[in-house]
């Protein structure tokens, strides 16, 4: 290793060499105190990387939080955040930068600690290769085969097995070779491409970048010279090509580009393609860049590329060959690592991130969870913060894809929380479902403008939501009955009603409930689409399912009717002695009393009760139709 | 959107960048425009030193034949170098973006200064301060920095959309997961992301870069004999008079440069005689010491980085 290093050999030359070798992104996963950082640490320390400043703020820093003694600790040059280095844990994924003569590589540190699975899925997402550490000591743990399991799940293809302390193994060949047994016969379902075993000491600096003297019977590489030749060279540029538009370039009349970078494949002027989702065609005739017109452009190439035609391409739409299309469908196969501190619920909408493209997604079966210590599948009917599952997803309109196996590019999602903006999940597409492949939407003879002109009014879907008692039935009652005086046609949902017929199987869990409002949205969607003014009145306590219902219905259709009473008059009003039975806990999972109602914050309407009388409240209903044009 | 030049020749006398260079180029570029394309109101801080420079350069790239469609903010403390302020001006017109520059009057108005006030307080309320003030003022609800996961400990572990929740507060604990190339641009009302396009260079990657494509940098970044005092064991240039001398000390001239611009008595030079870009990289690869090694404010203690970014430091 000795002279191997850039700023020994290359500041006498003129050239970078480094620059020309491929770059390596590779993550460190292991259980607490097997030495990651300390192994990254004496990467960085063996390849004289580490600064004169960084070291005298290492050796102040050893002598305060470190955990070796006299001897400088190695781990605190990456354990960075404060808090975490007083806690003596990693507790997210660090980047850190070293280039040796050979090669430039990025290095993701990421934390062994159980609930942590987040931040390993999220290194292992962009890692080309995955260092496992074992503790010699201890052997192949739960925790090895859950960092493994991830790997795989991510595609990460080549992995080394750092078994790491050997030291305090004696450099005894005979644990080395069983660990390495043991971790092949788990590792074998999991289809990795390659495995290297390194009996290593972090600490000591045994066979990381240097040969030991200790383990004579070890002929392999060095950590080091293995990650330094390994060839991971993807072959996206030999995939069929892809293009997610990011942003489309308009400067002026005369230019019309669509810039992104390229996700695999290749690109020449001439090239045919097709607007995945829409299925129109047109042809590149130019790639242009800052630098000048490229003759062809490759997968991690950030271009813009302008069309023979005035094809309709927005941002989130993906450019392919009509030869080799990607699937388009709204309804597929994902596995879905959970990230969210909320389980996920299926049926309620997230937003789902694909490419460049966001669309409201929900999960409409979680077909099983995988116990990532066993691999066994387990029933289940919601995910928690770090646990894995097998789901089917249903998008509100039909996205382009491949599956994650084919191109991590284009089969690889994230799930937005609609109200935190949070991440909550990561998804890789396993395979599209064959009946959204085959159920074709049938063109209607009698169109909705026809409804329309026969009933002589706009239709609409008054959303009628509060808490139970605040009078939403006798309000909703009224304004049908105003309505129908004046020739409206109408239609009223009403909660208790629809629970004893279309959703009679459906509870009052959170995900019943969620189901409930979904269902009753699809309904209330067809009677709009017959012409006709919709009611319905319905608890619906959370804003997310009554932005999926909102969703469902074009602009001005929709409107949210929020009946606000107090929780003291509905106890107080009482008038099916349902809080009655709540309070002394004989009901559960009661709106108000022990689940929340979440009010809306962007109603089109609020009728304040008491201060209303349900005939004025019903009036100022009235009142927004006629101002808002429906009636 | 501004005036374009479609018809730009391609410039074949310059050298074909490397792999290396390439690869960060387009991964920084795919950023730039994500942030244009998915917020309403972003804006590009611009600290006139090196790594704005190669960052302008790339947003110039991301979007032609565009013109970046945000503006270049400059929170200009009034103790920068006059160098860096010309440099800037320059800049500014020759790209043909919109630049803003803000100034904590209030700040200015309670005479704070790195001298009188110390390095903490001075970077508190004219940098810290003042930017919060900026981004309020003119509602951005992103703003891309310059910085760099090599450059500091705490900066490694930062993402490269970094959430920041209503009054720009930065919760190492509550950052999104970034897989992918998947970045969630989504923010609530009042919530802001500080977008890092440079996250994956190296301080060698920025000189190379900016030796390759040609980028103007600040003159001081070039060794050349300049007034100086030695203080603490750094080498403090004197830009002007407002720089008092301690008992003891002289003003003396020295082959001197700087390999990262803050505020000039907060800025420290190291003894040097690289006078080209050459030079630089060549002794940035001999080089043992970091860059943020001259920044006086980093010193105190090891976390401060993370104190200052708490705080809503870039």
């Amino acid at each position: 290793m000795d002279g191997a290093l850039i700023e020994e050999t290359q500041a006498q030359t003129e050239a970078p060499a480094a620059a020309q070798k491929g770059l390596l992104r590779f993550l460190t996963c292991g259980s607490v105190d097997d030495g990651k950082s300390t192994l990254i640490g004496r990467l960085l320390y063996d390849s004289k990387l580490i600064l004169d400043d960084h070291l005298a703020a290492l050796e102040r820093d050893s002598a305060r939080h470190g955990t070796t003694g006299e001897e400088l600790d190695l781990a605190l040059l990456v354990d960075g955040l404060e808090a975490e280095r007083q806690q003596g844990i990693t507790i997210d994924v660090a980047y850190r930068f070293f280039t040796t003569d050979k090669r430039a590589f990025i290095v993701a540190d990421t934390p062994g600690h159980e609930q942590y699975t987040r931040n390993m899925a999220t290194g292992a997402s962009n890692a080309d290769l995955a260092v496992i550490l074992i503790d010699a000591r201890k052997g192949v743990l739960t925790q090895t085969r859950r960092h493994s399991y991830i790997c795989s799940l991510l595609g990460v293809r080549h992995l080394v097995l750092a078994v790491n302390k050997i030291d305090l193994a004696d450099y005894d060949q005979a644990v080395f070779d069983q660990i390495v047994a043991d971790y092949r016969a788990f590792a074998e379902t999991l289809g990795f491409a390659s495995i290297t075993p390194v009996p290593m000491s972090a600490r000591h600096g045994d066979n990381v970048t240097t040969r030991s003297a200790h383990t004579p019977w070890y002929a392999g590489p060095t950590l080091l010279e293995h990650l330094e030749s390994i060839d991971v060279e993807s072959d996206a540029a030999a995939r069929p090509f892809r293009f997610p538009v990011q942003w489309v370039n308009r400067p002026n009349l005369d230019f019309r580009g669509f810039s992104g970078t390229i996700a695999s494949g290749t690109v020449r002027p001439g090239d045919r393609i097709v607007v995945a989702a829409s299925g129109r065609q047109s042809a590149v005739t130019r790639i242009v860049t800052y630098d000048g017109d490229l003759a062809e452009a490759r997968a991690g190439q950030a271009v813009t590329l302008t069309l023979a035609d005035e094809v309709d391409i927005a941002r989130g739409d993906l450019l392919a060959p009509p030869t080799d299309r990607p699937e388009v469908a709204d309804q597929f196969a994902a596995h879905l690592i959970w990230m969210g501190d909320e389980p996920l619920l299926p049926g309620r909408p997230y937003l789902m991130r694909i490419g460049t493209r966001y669309v409201p997604v929900r999960v409409t079966t979680l077909k099983h969870k995988v116990d990532v210590d066993t691999l066994d599948h387990l029933a289940a009917r919601t995910l928690s913060l770090n646990e894995i599952g097998l789901c089917n997803l249903s998008t509100a309109s039909p996205v382009a894809f491949d599956s994650y196996a084919d191109n991590r590019e284009t089969g690889a999602f994230i799930l937005i929380d609609r109200y935190t903006n949070a991440t909550v999940g990561a998804g890789m597409i396993a395979f599209g479902l064959r009946r959204a492949a085959n159920i074709h939407r049938q063109a209607m003879l009698v169109s909705r403008a026809d409804h329309e002109r026969m009933a002589g009014h706009k239709p609409a879907t008054l959303w009628f939501t509060g808490l139970s008692g605040s009078g939403k039935s006798t309000i909703a009652n009224l304004v049908e009955r105003k309505l129908h005086e004046r020739g409206v046609r109408t239609f009223l949902l009403d909660g208790d009603n629809v629970r004893h017929g279309l959703n009679r199987d459906l509870g009052f869990s959170d995900a019943d409930r969620v189901e409930n409002v979904r269902r009753v949205g699809e309904v209330a969607r067809l009677f709009v689409e017959a012409g006709v003014v919709v009611l319905c009145s319905f608890i619906s306590p959370f804003r997310a399912e009554r932005r999926m219902v909102r969703e469902l219905f074009a602009e001005g259709e929709f409107f949210e009717v929020f009946v606000d009473t107090t929780l003291e008059d509905c106890i107080a009003r009482d008038p099916k002695g349902l809080y009655g039975k709540a309070l002394d806990g004989k009901i559960a999972n009661f709106t108000g009393v022990s689940s929340p109602y979440e009010p809306p914050e962007h109603a089109e309407l609020i009728l304040a009760t008491p201060a209303l009388s349900p005939d004025q409240a019903a009036d100022a209903v009235i009142d927004e139709l006629e101002r808002r044009g429906r009636i | 959107m501004a005036v374009v030049d479609a018809s730009r020749p391609p410039n074949p006398s310059r050298p074909a960048l490397s792999d290396h260079l390439r690869r960060l180029e387009s991964e920084s570029i795919e950023i730039i425009r994500e942030v244009a394309a998915g917020f309403d109101n972003p804006v590009m801080l611009y600290s006139i030193g090196k790594d704005s420079g190669v960052m302008l350069h790339l947003a110039v790239k991301a979007f032609y034949p565009s013109k970046p469609p945000f503006p270049l903010l400059h929170v200009d403390t009034t103790w920068k170098f006059q160098d860096m302020i010309r440099h800037r001006d320059t800049i500014a017109e020759q790209y043909g973006v919109k630049l803003l520059v803000h100034t904590n009057e209030e700040g200015l108005a309670r005479g704070i200064n790195p001298i009188a006030s110390g390095s903490s307080l001075h970077t508190q309320v004219m940098k810290t301060e003042g930017l919060k003030q900026a981004l309020d003022k003119y509602g951005f609800d992103a703003a891309f920095g310059g910085a760099r996961r090599d450059e500091e400990k705490s900066r490694a572990k930062e993402r490269i959309f970094s959430f920041r929740s209503a009054g720009h507060v930065w919760d190492p604990r509550n950052q999104r997961p970034e897989l992918w190339r998947l970045y969630n641009t989504r923010v609530n009302k009042g919530e802001t992301i500080r977008v890092f396009p440079l996250s994956n260079w190296t301080e060698l990657d920025i000189w190379e870069y900016t030796r390759a494509e040609g980028i103007a940098v600040v003159p001081l970044y070039f060794a050349a004999p300049r007034p100086v005092v030695e203080r603490d064991g750094m080498l403090i240039m004197r830009d002007d008079e407002r720089m008092p001398l301690l008992p003891g000390e002289v003003e003396e001239t020295r082959w001197v440069r700087f390999r990262s611009l803050g505020c000039y008595p907060l800025s420290a030079a190291v003894e040097s005689r690289a006078t080209s870009l050459d030079d630089i990289i060549g002794e940035m690869r001999a080089s043992r010491t970091s860059e943020r090694q001259g920044r006086l404010i980093d010193v105190d203690e090891s976390a401060s980085m993370e104190k200052k970014k708490r705080e809503g430091y870039f």
